[in-house]
Parts: C-alpha cells; structure tokens; sequence
C-alpha cells in the first residue's frame, strides 16, 4: 500500500521533471537574475554592477515614449484584432457550411507555416514607397506616407496575430449550444439582442483568452514595430534591445522587463476575471 | 360556427435536399387541447414542431396559429414557447433572470418590479419558489425542466411546445412530471403540443395523440381510440405491445375475416380496410386480451417459456407450435391465483372480436416476433 503511494509519487516526480527542470533553468532562474540586476547599477564598462538601490526603477520615465506607444497600441492592436477576428470567427463556427469548415480553418492557419519576419518584409515592401503609395500615387494621390507610421505597426500587428485571435474565438463559439441561439429567439429576442444577449456573452471566455494572448505578444513586441515602425515608432521590446545589446545598460533593461511582466499578469488578471465575472461560467483559467 | 383552431397545418411538406422530413400533413389543433405527436425517431415530429416554432419553414404548405399564416414570421415574432429537449436553458443567468428572459424583450418594455413578480410567480407554480438566485448547473434534472417549463409558461403563449421534454429524466420523476404536466396544462388552459416517441407518455397525458411515420400522419384520436383501435398495422404494432400472427384471408362476412394462421387454425379477426380473398394479413392480438387455461380449453394450444411477475398482474411468453412465440398478460389475482409455471402446457383463449387483421404489405416496418425482443 504504502510502497505505491511511494511508487506513485516517484512516477509523478519522474514525468514532471524534465518540465520542471526546464521551467527553473529557462524562466525561474533568468527571471530572479532580472529582478536581482533591476535593483543593480550599471558597471562604468556597461553591464551589471552589484548594487541596491530603486534608482533604475525611477528612471523608468525616462523610456515613457517607448511605454506609451506599447500601453496604447498593444490594447489597441489587441482591439482592432478582435474586431476583425471575431466576424470571420462568428462566421465559421456558426455560418460556414460543415464541409468548408475545416479547410477555412487551415487557410487560417495556414500563414503561420510562413515566419512572421518573412510576412513582415512583405508588408514592408506593400507598405513601402513602391508599394501601395505607388499605386495611389498613378491615381492621383501622390505622397502618401504609409510605411513608418503607427497605423502601419497597427496594420502588422493584426495581421501578424490574426489567427491567434480567431482560434480562441471561434473555440468559443463552436461550443456554443446552438439550441440556445433558439430558445432566445423562442422567447422574443431579436437576433441582435440573442447576439449581445447570448453569442457575445458565451463567447467572453475566448474573447479574453484572444484578447490577453495577443495583448501579451504585442507588450514584447519588437520585430514588426522595427520594421513596419521604422524606429519611429518605439516598443518597449525595441528599448530592451537597446538597453541590452547598444548601450548595455543591464540594470534600467532590467527594471523595464520586470515593469512589463507586472502588467501583463495584471492584464491577465483582470481578464480572467471580467470574462469569469460575466460569462457566468466555472472558472476558466487563461494562465 | 367551430372556434379557430389554435395550430392548422394546411398541406405541409417539408425537404431537406432530396429527404422528404415531412410529407403533406393536414392537421387541426383546437384550443385548449393536450395534443401528442407520437412516433419513432425520423418521422418528421420535431420537424413538425419546429415549423410551429419558427426554426423551420414548410417547403410546402402553410402553418396557421390562431388563424394567422406564420410565413415569414421569425420565431422571435411567434405567439408560442418551446421547451427544449435538454431544456437549453441559459447557463450564464441564474434561474429567475432564465426564466425573466423573455418578460426583458418585451415591448414596451416592462418595469423591472413587473418582471421579477411575474418571474416569481412563474417560479412558485412550477414549485420552486426560493430557488431564484441558483445557478443552473446546481439545479437537478427535474428542477432544470421545472425552470424550462417556467420560463416558457411565464410569457403567456398561445400555446406551449413540448420537444421531448422528460426524455432526460428518471422514470420515477417521469411519471410525476407527467402528472404535473397534465395539471399545469388544465390550470392554465393553453394548447400543449407535446413531441415524444414514448407511446406511453403520449397515451397517459394527452386528449389527443397524432400517430406519425414516415413524414405522415397515420392516426389522429384519443388515447383509447388509438389503443382499442389502430388505424394500421404500424399503429398496431407501435403503440402498446402486440402479438402480430401472420396468415392468409380465407373467408370474408361484413366487417369480418376469417385469418388461416400459420399452423393452420382459422380465427375470425374485425377489419379496419377491404381485403381479398387469399390475401396476406397480419392479425393483432393484445396481451390483455388473452386469456390463459388448461390445455385444449382455448383456440391455441402452447407452452409457458417465460413467466414475468409484474405484481397485480404476470406476464407469459407462450410458445405455439407453428406460430411463434407469443406474449399473454394476465390477471393472475382474478381466477383463484392459477400462476403458470414455465414449461407448462397451457390454453389461450381471446373474446371474438378482439383481434384485428391488417394488409401486410402496406409498407410499415413489420418486427417479427416482436415479443420475444420485449421478454428477453
């Protein structure tokens, strides 16, 4: 009996393991070692010196430009991803014909066999002085600037994380017990109060699970903001690279990251909650 | 001059692609009437109730409630409520904003005081006062049906659907609900049109049943019309159990036959269509209506294979040389408790003009020895 139990634990031991070790030596142990520069001074070579001190942590300022663009346009980018996302989600999980379904959804998918980097470039170019403002320009409308603004970065960003968005939606609506879509007709709902009503509130789970993925990749995003932002438009992701590798300020990086993880569990936090809150379900959990 | 009828059906048919669900239904519904549409899986009674309810529209054919044609009309738009099967309830409110759903879309719109003292009301006639502010998931099957029946009833439809609505439940509670049911529909006096494919449930609780297959109505009566009096050999064959020997026309005399069993006996059976001489029928035999006794004081001779103890009453499985296998019900408390034991010679005996012959060959699926299926 006893040597079962032993014999149990040891299993459950020896199969979480490798995850665990993982865990602790890719995430525990860099994570500590942030926070332990974060409180640190720059070392006059650049780098880290040992230290004590909040001073980095007050210096955040200093990066507000980069913060204020990640703050507005990573909800922003997560919202107007969402309002794209959801109708094409709606339409597969409740409209598309049966036999489609499936093979609408790879197409949806399917772009992600492409590296974002790639994709990227190509909006760079679409984006870019040959691209679509040469063509406004032959109608007329010369000197649209379209690469380099944040409406591009806005642009990449949706496209970029679209299916990421769809999935978790159309999860969500899939689910959904069509039986219900009739019994709020049944009982005299318009089809837009059955939307709001119904659809919308059942599907909250996965709008928050989309919403908060792509508003966490969006916090660290640094790839499309360089190049569709053309360094204009600064990320938090883009001040972390320079703070590390240009001018090797360890400790201000630092306190930036840890900065960007505290909002994002607060925003994790907070949509686990709206979305348990209003969806009326068991708790879901998003992390 | 006859009240308008609360559902007319005029000429209905309804195709999905080629499958035909329903085929050129007539039917008349009058008011304050308990009406079961009775039949297996696949005859076309959910799609009929369906129509009612607005989720479907005829190919064919027009739906009337209360006299209005309800083509084109939403079901958001339908002066009727459904009970779902699995009761749909919504799983994000708790039951009294379940059952206040429909009072909110309302227009104009009622005061909020209005709608949580109609929503109470509702809630104490279906016995479940207090229970408000529970979620669904921590109500039982029944209670789930109960707030169901509630937020349906507390609109005030014209008429109530049922869709199979104790399908989920025990058989004890099934019976209760039955009985709550058959009140609540007295109470309040609107038309219920209850779908099942219990034949049971629809002969306890209904004033009527509509016997349906194959996308057609077969039978519309009372309970005991349908039961004492089956319009076909389906109908025979689905409603209540039945013996069904099969055997050749050999003699016809006004609303008799005489039916050549298969091992030769000649009994006289009542017959609901013409028939020819010679022709192949099937003769219905109810188990009540048989009655057990010593060897050679019957019609059949056989032996006792089976014997189910039921209490008041037991039920045998009769072995007829020839025949088959044929099932007897008998009142064994009437007759000085003479219980038959398996093995035993017996006797059956039937009063003439019990049993009822049938065309065999009017396309119904015809299940052989069915009895034997229902004993083991």
């Amino acid at each position: 009996m006893r040597s079962n139990v032993l014999r149990h634990n040891l299993l459950t031991a020896l199969l979480l393991g490798p995850a665990t070790a993982w865990l602790l030596v890719f995430l525990v142990l860099p994570f500590v070692a942030i926070a332990v520069f974060s409180v640190g001074e720059r070392a006059p070579e650049g780098g880290y010196q040992a230290a004590f001190t909040l001073a980095q942590y007050a210096n955040l300022p200093a990066r507000a430009t980069a913060f204020w663009n990640t703050m507005v346009l990573a909800p922003a980018g997560a919202l107007a991803c969402l309002l794209v996302a959801y109708p094409v989600a709606y339409y597969l999980a409740l409209r598309a014909p049966e036999r489609w379904r499936l093979i609408l959804l790879a197409l949806v998918v399917i772009p992600f066999w492409t590296s974002l980097l790639m994709r990227t470039y190509a909006w760079m170019y679409v984006l870019g002085g040959r691209g679509v403002p040469a063509l406004l320009a032959y109608v007329g409308m010369e000197d649209v600037r379209l690469i380099n603004t944040p409406g591009a970065v806005l642009l990449g960003t949706v496209y970029g994380y679209l299916p990421l968005m769809i999935l978790p939606v159309y999860v969500s609506l899939e689910r959904l017990d069509r039986r219900l879509l009739e019994a709020s007709a049944d009982l005299g709902a318009t089809p837009i109060s059955t939307f709001l009503g119904v659809t919308l509130r059942l599907s909250l789970p996965g709008v928050m699970t989309g919403f908060s993925l792509v508003m966490i990749l969006l916090l660290g995003e640094y790839l499309i903001p360089t190049l569709l932002g053309g360094g204009k438009v600064f990320f938090i992701g883009n001040a972390l690279v320079d703070l590390f590798l240009q001018s090797r300020n360890w400790p201000f990086g630092s306190a930036i990251a840890i900065t960007l993880v505290a909002v994002s569990v607060v925003v994790l936090l907070a949509a686990n909650r709206i979305s348990t809150r209003l969806s009326g379900a068991r708790r879901v959990d998003l992390i | 001059m006859t009240a308008v009828p609360d559902i007319e059906f005029r000429g209905v048919t309804k195709r999905y692609g080629s499958v035909i669900a329903v085929s050129g239904i007539d039917l008349a519904i009058p008011p304050s009437a308990f009406v079961a549409l009775l039949g297996p899986s696949g005859c076309g009674k959910t799609t009929c109730l369906r129509m009612i309810g607005g989720f479907e529209q005829p190919s064919e054919g027009a739906v009337f409630i209360r006299g209005h044609d309800m083509a084109g009309t939403p079901p958001y738009r339908r002066p009727v409520n459904m009970v779902f099967q699995q009761y749909a309830l919504f799983p994000h409110l708790d039951v009294e904003d379940n059952i206040a759903y429909g009072l909110r879309q309302a227009r104009p719109r009622l005061s909020s005081r209005e709608i949580s003292l109609k929503a109470g009301e509702a809630l104490a006639m279906v016995r479940l006062a207090g229970y408000g502010r529970r979620k669904i998931h921590e109500l039982s099957g029944g209670q789930q049906q109960r707030v169901a029946l509630a937020r349906a009833l507390v609109n005030k439809p014209a008429v109530l659907l049922l869709d199979e609505p104790l399908a989920a439940l025990d058989k004890k509670l099934r019976t209760d609900m039955q009985i709550e049911l058959q009140n609540l529909q007295r109470e309040i006096g609107i038309t219920f049109v209850l779908v099942t494919h219990d034949q049971e449930e629809a002969l306890s609780m209904s004033d009527f049943v509509c016997v349906m297959n194959g996308g057609r109505i077969v039978q519309l009566g009372q309970p005991s019309e349908i039961y004492d009096e089956p319009a076909d050999l389906f109908v025979a064959d689905f409603v209540g159990k039945t013996n069904l020997l099969s055997g050749k026309v050999v003699g016809l005399s006004g609303k008799l036959v005489e039916v050549a069993l298969a091992d030769g006996t000649v009994i006289a059976a009542r017959k609901r269509t013409s028939m020819a001489q010679g022709e192949a029928v099937s003769v219905s035999l109810r188990p009540e209506s048989l009655s057990l006794g010593a060897p050679g004081s019957g019609r059949l001779n056989g032996l006792v294979r089976n014997r189910i103890f039921l209490g008041s009453t037991a039920e045998y499985a009769i072995e007829v040389q020839g025949i088959g296998t044929l099932l007897a019900k008998a009142d064994h408390l009437i007759g000085g408790g003479n219980l038959f034991k398996p093995g035993e010679p017996v006797a059956i005996g039937f009063a003439a003009g019990t049993p009822l012959a049938f065309p065999e060959n009017n396309g119904t699926n015809q299940r052989e020895n069915k009895n034997v299926e229902i004993i083991s």
